[in-house]
């Protein structure tokens, strides 16, 4: 028999094989490929000639990278997940799970029974590759990450959807001070619990359970993340000593089914292979010569402030400090804003000890002659920055960033910031911020994302963005997310893409993200006449070539584009006019120290991570709050709807003015519900029922029905509903009552009155995937309230049919159920104007949260009322407004009733000079893809502010304290004018 | 040169003008059918031109101008018409654009908006937007939906299914590569050419015409043993359109199976259908219910005389609206009718009940109906079918074809793995049997 090899061409690394007759490994590879696939796997081979010249082989090839190498090769070619089956039951024939983590895929295999198999789909990206960018952005190998992991002492909840979000959750943790360990075994959990909820869809991960792929064998943390989860014993978990290379082998197995080869003939067919790089999409060269260039860069050149040495200038000196999310900038200026010193470098997870240094390093070169008279802080790090160093001035990035630009280009009418985790875009109107743009979680692909793609292939990213600048032909990479992002440069490499061709691709990928999908730009005039670039992504060239490509127009970049925060802070800080700084001086910094703990808060159920950090002579930052009742002082007494409309929903349970015979009801207490619930609870109370509602969602609640979620793109508010019926089956209720509502009530503002496809119709969803509810009897007709006479014959008929009960009886009950829902939306409107009338009394500016009924779950918005009263704001909700306009029409067809009602609501507060509209858009949220652009267009039509708050299973709020505190400086910049 | 005239709220109007002057453009999903509705309305005296323009421009065009967080569907039609008034060698003051109007709780209703939205911010709403419906949405004076015009085009749906079928089942087996294709396109213009002279579009000669395609598709030479049978069910137009899902049957070919599309007059039914659901569900006017009652049993009739052509001349029958109906019970109520709602599972459990286990079901990213029809039922479907064989993707602009291919491709191994078990351990003659 001839010997069978195996290949398998992943997405980052190719493994080679040789089996014998008795399928033992005669040769074994595994190495990265910096996208060099073909070339990769030659390389191997002929490593291996020795053993194969002159033989017959049978050879295929597998892997999601190796599909356009057979091909073009003429080799063989079998799916990756099929061949790892085929392995898995040849080596491990009583394996019942397989989970195999690869460098962009997730697959997990279930045999006995039924076989499945799984993989993840397009956007659960995150697994070999986000543990890649993870360790990128905490600055430390992969193997480091793992051994970190293995010290950890607690686990944050971290996004466990996609990367991008993880990311977003893992950043504030590090510049809160969180401990690196506790962030990487955090990672790792992410990982594991994506790819439980992900995959298994409610099939239960029992028995023998084998681990494969890359992470997986190499990555102890990570093991032992998935072995603690699945709580799994050394019997039933399997991790293979060939694990990483498993498809190759099953590859090797399959080629049984093939034809021989000579092994010298398929060497040379892989070697002369060329792949066709007709299939591109491409874009013209961002430069055509070298001359070309050399005048772009003269012309961004020429915007430099003047500089003065700090080792000869006497006299007054401002700091200012950015303490981004992967940088920190410093920059100390003149009181006529020249530059004395500059500084800018990657965090390195730990901002407070590179700001310590930095400030040594300035209090030595400033000697004596320099007095440092305001010190001012801006960027993620802000909070900690300030109280560990006692500076003067915290102040949000947006302003930090318009003071800056302001001071190159009075007229600026534009600032587009692209960092290394964030884009911030604003307009400037009359000499104010105004129209504030901000990347969701989604598109986060920024600077960090381009350095992440720089080491994936082997390059710095200084030199990474030089190879695309002359790129003859850049590939077309769409604007999508990082994760989308990794698959078309999977893509362009097969298709046989230059790595230069794809650096300028990834340049003008980032450039599209920012004009298409966050300032969401039509043409250059949407932005402005005078557009200020700024942020370390824009040192870039390449990328600022591309933006200039792409708007047709020049743009100024200044020369210190980087530290554009930190000038302006240090603007700020001049403005403020003190007689001298509260800033640490050198003496003190001698003696500084700072340590940080993490802790979790339980004085409410948001259950807020906090990190508090203790600095020399026992003066403590507590991070991680959303209000301020773990530092010690009360909550804020400010009016939010948001609350008392939560706590009077809550408190509907229990057998009202009935006397429960007629057994327990549950209600699961999520989406519709938190607009249905009082006229549930009045109908079921009323005969007799007892109504029982589900526990408060919480991250556990969720955890707890996760597993039997099917779609893990539909909105966090959806997947909860597994939790509350789950939470319902425990309970130990008699029926659970949760009716499919394609219809809304009417209210007349719209030009229907749907819900949205998901709250219409998860009840049906949650009846086929959640096994706990055949335990139980769940109810889930099809009801209509908008019609009231029609709605009554056929609930008369369902509740004779359910429970025999009598017609009269559920006719009285059907009143008393209208009637209980009247009541509280009237008190829902009576009290949204005393809250008014009392913020008004009190001088508070009123914020009216635009969003759905179920927003006000704390686990859903995260506190984000908490956050808003904090700042001194009075919360009222659309609910309580929206009855205070009639119809009028859209320019989208206005359907939905609960999003009829934000229409509504912002057209109130255009005709309010005190108040200011936020909307919540849940991530996933279809039907706010229609609203959002139709909100704005609303409320900066009325005059007003439009700030969206975009949430999801992430609880943290970083992004949201921007927004609000933009939003907070503009409207103070709107009185002052 | 016709005047732009707008309506009280301020909609610009298709006048009757604009029906001499005006080309109107439509775009392309289902190239048999629309070839024939094309047709139609040329003969109504419209000048029209089916939009074939595909590619990055359009994908770019839909990204500038439509929320991209916006279905994938709205997203190419509206990025393909854009494109194509932009640089399609049109005079743009000389267009109009067809879109549908579908009214349900789906987002899709919202495409004519979002194509306004689009047009404004292009500088483009000098064109007017000509809402195809039937149920009396948005009208215009140049164009009019009549019933007799309705009532023929769905007489081109049902001969753009039988051919589509046919075709189908005969396309991956032809002796010579292109004979199928020639034969679509002959009984495209030769219905064309009966059309015009007013004939074809009802009772005998109907059932005739149904009798000799099947017999002429029946007829082309074909080769080889059965290839691994794969369903394509989904969100409408990525299901039907090859912009939409990246020539999703061109690959099955290429990848040696044969594709099977249930057609577009069920989901025409299910849309009617859902009305006489609302008034069981909701109340409501009887008489409405009893009207559609009659189109559904109309159409019924020709499927079933569709389905006895096709058995007649050896190929394998369509099924008719009824039967699923009948399927799709234990699994979604006939209320879910958002997007294709409950016509989507019912699609699937009829191709596995018909021997076509292996399915790929279509959707675009983040479509919010196939959450639960769609991705929502995959697992009960495994549950009861243990050997049905579906893998769901999502289309989006980001998306790349490597990552559909990859797992269309693991469903095939699957697939062939499944025949070949069956084969060994089934020697009865007959269909095999599947679990139920």
């Amino acid at each position: 028999m001839s010997l069978r090899i195996g290949i398998d061409i992943g997405s980052t690394t190719v493994k080679v094989v040789v089996l014998d007759d008795y399928n033992r490994l005669l040769f074994r590879s595994y190495e990265r490929h910096f996208s060099k696939t073909r070339e990769r796997a030659v390389q191997t081979l002929y490593g291996v000639a020795d053993m194969l010249r002159g033989r017959q082989v049978k050879l295929v090839i597998t892997g999601s990278a190796g599909l356009g190498v057979a091909k073009a090769a003429g080799l063989d070619f079998v799916q990756e997940v099929y061949a790892t089956a085929a392995a898995v039951n040849t080596y491990i024939p009583d394996t019942d799970a397989v989970i195999e983590l690869g460098g962009e895929d997730a697959k997990i295999i279930f045999f006995g029974g039924a076989l499945e198999e799984r993989m993840n789909g397009t956007c659960a990206g995150g697994t070999g590759a986000f543990i890649d960018q993870m360790a990128t952005l905490m600055n430390v190998t992969v193997d480091e990450l793992d051994a970190l992991s293995l010290q950890h002492e607690k686990i944050y909840p971290i996004a466990s959807r996609c990367g991008v979000f993880a990311k977003s959750d893992i950043q504030p943790i590090l510049n809160q001070g969180g401990r690196k360990e506790d962030v990487a075994a955090s990672i790792f959990q992410a990982v594991v619990d994506q790819t439980v909820a992900g995959l298994t869809q409610g099939r239960e991960l029992k028995g023998k359970i084998v681990f494969l792929g890359g992470p997986l064998h190499f990555l102890m943390g990570l093991r032992e993340r998935f072995v603690k989860t699945l709580k799994l014993d050394g019997e039933h978990a399997v991790f293979p000593e060939d694990g990483d290379c498993f498809a190759a082998m099953g590859a090797a197995l399959c080629s049984g089914d093939y034809d021989s080869i000579d092994f010298d003939q398929a060497l040379s067919r892989l070697e002369s292979s060329v792949d066709s790089t007709t299939l591109m999409d491409t874009m013209p060269a961002l430069f055509d010569n070298r001359e070309e260039y050399d005048a772009f860069v003269a012309r961004h050149n020429a915007s430099a402030p003047p500089r003065e040495d700090v080792g000869d200038y006497a006299g007054d000196a401002f700091l200012g400090i950015d303490a981004g999310s992967t940088t920190t900038k410093m920059a100390l200026v003149t009181g006529d804003g020249s530059l004395l010193y500059t500084y800018y470098h990657s965090n390195q997870g730990n901002p407070v000890a590179i700001v310590l240094e930095q400030l040594k390093e300035i209090y030595r070169l400033c000697e004596d002659r320099v007095r440092i008279k305001g010190a001012a802080v801006t960027g993620y790090g802000e909070d900690l920055i300030k109280n560990a160093f006692s500076c003067d001035l915290g102040l949000v990035e947006t302003v930090a960033h318009y003071k800056a630009a302001a001071h190159f280009d009075p007229d600026v009418d534009f600032i587009i910031d692209i960092g290394g985790q964030d884009m911030k875009c604003f307009k400037v109107r009359n000499g104010a911020v105004d129209s504030i743009l901000l990347n969701e979680a989604c598109s986060s692909g920024c600077g960090s994302f381009i350095e992440t793609f720089a080491r994936a292939l082997g390059y710095s990213i200084a030199d990474f963005a030089k190879l695309g600048l002359f790129a003859k032909h850049p590939v077309d990479l769409g604007s999508r997310c990082t994760v989308f992002m990794n698959s078309s440069v999977k893509q362009a490499q097969k298709d046989g893409a230059s790595v230069e061709d794809i650096s300028a691709g990834l340049s003008a990928s980032i450039v599209k993200n920012a004009v298409y999908k966050v300032i969401r730009a039509a043409n250059a005039d949407d932005l402005g006449r005078h557009i200020v670039v700024q942020g370390g992504t824009f040192y870039n060239d390449a990328v600022l070539r591309a933006f200039e490509r792409e708007l047709g127009r020049n743009v100024t970049r200044p020369a210190i584009a980087g530290i554009m925060g930190a000038f302006g802070a240090a603007l700020a800080a001049r403005d403020l006019g003190l007689e001298r700084s509260a800033l640490l001086d050198g003496q003190a910094l001698e003696h500084f120290a700072h340590t940080a703990k993490p802790a979790s808060c339980g004085l409410c159920t948001n259950h807020c991570a906090l990190t508090v950090n203790t600095f020399d002579g026992g003066r403590r930052f507590i991070s991680g709050n959303r209000c301020s009742r773990p530092l010690g002082t009360q909550k804020e007494d400010s009016p939010d709807l948001m609350t008392y409309k939560y706590q009077k929903l809550r408190a509907m349970e229990g057998k009202g003015t009935g006397d429960g015979s007629r057994g327990r009801m549950g209600i699961p207490f999520g989406l519709n519900m938190y607009e249905n619930l009082p006229f549930w609870y009045a109908f079921f109370t009323k005969l007799n029922f007892q109504v029982v509602l589900s526990a408060p969602s919480s991250r556990k609640l969720y955890l707890k029905g996760q597993r039997t979620i099917p779609s893990d793109t539909v909105c966090y508010p959806a997947k909860l509903l597994h939790g509350h019926v789950e939470d319902l089956v425990e309970q130990s209720v008699d029926a659970v009552w949760y009716p499919c509502m394609s219809y809304n009530n009417d209210e007349g503002i719209g030009d229907d009155h749907y819900n949205c496809p998901v709250v219409a119709y998860y009840p049906e969803l949650l009846a086929v995937n959640v096994p706990a509810l055949k335990k139980v009897r769940f109810l889930n007709p099809y009801v209509g309230l908008w019609r009231r006479d029609d709605f009554e014959k056929r609930i008369v008929k369902y509740m004779r049919e359910q429970f025999r009960i009598p017609a009269r009886e559920t006719a009285a009950a059907v009143r008393a159920a209208y009637d209980s829902y009247e009541a509280y939306l009237a008190d829902v409107r009576d009290t949204g104007k005393a809250y008014i009338e009392q913020a008004r009394a009190e001088g508070k500016s009123i914020l009216v949260v635009c969003g759905r009924p179920y927003h006000i779950d704390p686990e859903i918005n995260h506190g984000i009322n908490d956050l808003m009263t904090s700042f001194g704001f009075a919360v009222v909700t659309e609910d309580a407004l929206s009855h205070l306009e009639g119809y009028a029409p859209r320019r989208v067809l206005n359907q939905w009733t609960f999003q009829s009602r934000m229409y509504n609501a912002a057209r109130y507060v255009c005709s309010q000079p005190d108040m200011q509209a936020v909307q919540l858009v849940s991530f996933g949220c279809g039907s706010d893809a229609i609203t959002t652009d139709e909100m704005r267009d609303i409320l900066e039509g009325g005059g007003k502010l439009y700030t969206q708050l975009k949430i999801d299973d992430i609880s943290n709020l970083g992004a949201v304290k921007i927004r609000i505190r933009s939003l907070m400086a503009a409207i103070e910049a709107r009185k002052e004018r | 040169m016709a005047q732009l005239i707008y309506d009280e709220t301020g909609r610009l109007l298709f006048t009757r003008e604009m029906k001499e002057e005006y080309t109107i453009l439509m775009p392309q999903m289902l190239p048999v059918h629309f070839g024939m509705f094309r047709q139609l309305l040329e003969l109504e005296g419209y000048k029209v031109d089916q939009l074939n323009n595909t590619g990055r421009a359009v994908i770019d065009e839909g990204l500038k101008y439509v929320h991209n967080d916006t279905c994938y569907p709205a997203l190419l039609v509206i990025g393909q018409m854009i494109d194509a008034v932009k640089h399609g060698g049109y005079d743009p003051h000389k267009v109009a654009l067809f879109i549908t109007q579908t009214g349900g709780g789906c987002r899709a209703s919202n495409y004519i908006h979002l194509l306004r939205k689009a047009l404004g911010k292009a500088g483009l709403s000098f064109v007017p937007v000509i809402s195809v419906n039937a149920s009396g949405l948005e009208k215009n004076p140049g164009f009019e939906l009549s019933p007799t015009l309705l009532f023929k085009l769905m007489c081109a749906i049902a001969y753009g299914d039988l051919i589509m079928d046919a075709a189908n089942q005969i396309r991956p087996y032809e002796m010579t590569q292109g004979q199928t294709d020639q034969l679509v396109e002959r009984w495209s213009r030769r219905l064309a050419e009966e059309f015009q002279q007013g004939k074809g579009l009802a009772g005998h000669r109907m059932s005739a015409n149904f009798q000799q395609i099947c017999r002429d598709f029946a007829a082309v030479p074909t080769r080889g043993e059965p290839k691994v049978r794969v369903g394509i069910v989904g969100e409408i137009y990525v299901k039907f359109s090859a912009l939409g899902n990246n020539r999703l049957e061109r690959f099955l070919l290429e990848e040696g199976a044969e594709p099977v599309v249930p057609g577009l007059m069920d989901f025409i039914l299910y849309s009617v259908h859902a009305r006489i659901t609302d008034v069981r569900l909701y109340g409501g006017s009887r008489l409405g219910a009893a009207l559609c009652s009659a189109f559904i049993a109309y159409a019924e009739g020709l499927q079933k005389k569709m389905g006895a052509a096709m058995k007649r001349a050896g190929l394998r029958p369509c099924g008719t609206f009824s039967n699923l109906r009948r399927g799709v019970g234990g699994y979604l109520s006939e209320g879910n009718k958002m997007g294709e709602g409950w016509l989507l599972t019912a699609e699937m459990l009829e191709l596995i009940r018909s021997g076509t286990p292996n399915i790929v079901c279509t959707q675009p990213f983040g479509c919010l109906p196939n959450h639960i029809a769609g991705k929502g039922m995959l697992r009960k479907l495994k549950d009861d079918f243990p050997t049905s064989n579906i893998v769901a993707i999502d289309y989006d602009p980001g998306a790349t074809k490597i990552n559909q291919e990859n797992r269309i491709k693991l469903m095939l191994a699957n697939a062939r793995e499944l025949d070949k078990k069956r084969e060994s351990n089934l020697l009865q003659t007959g269909e095999p049997a599947l679990a139920k």
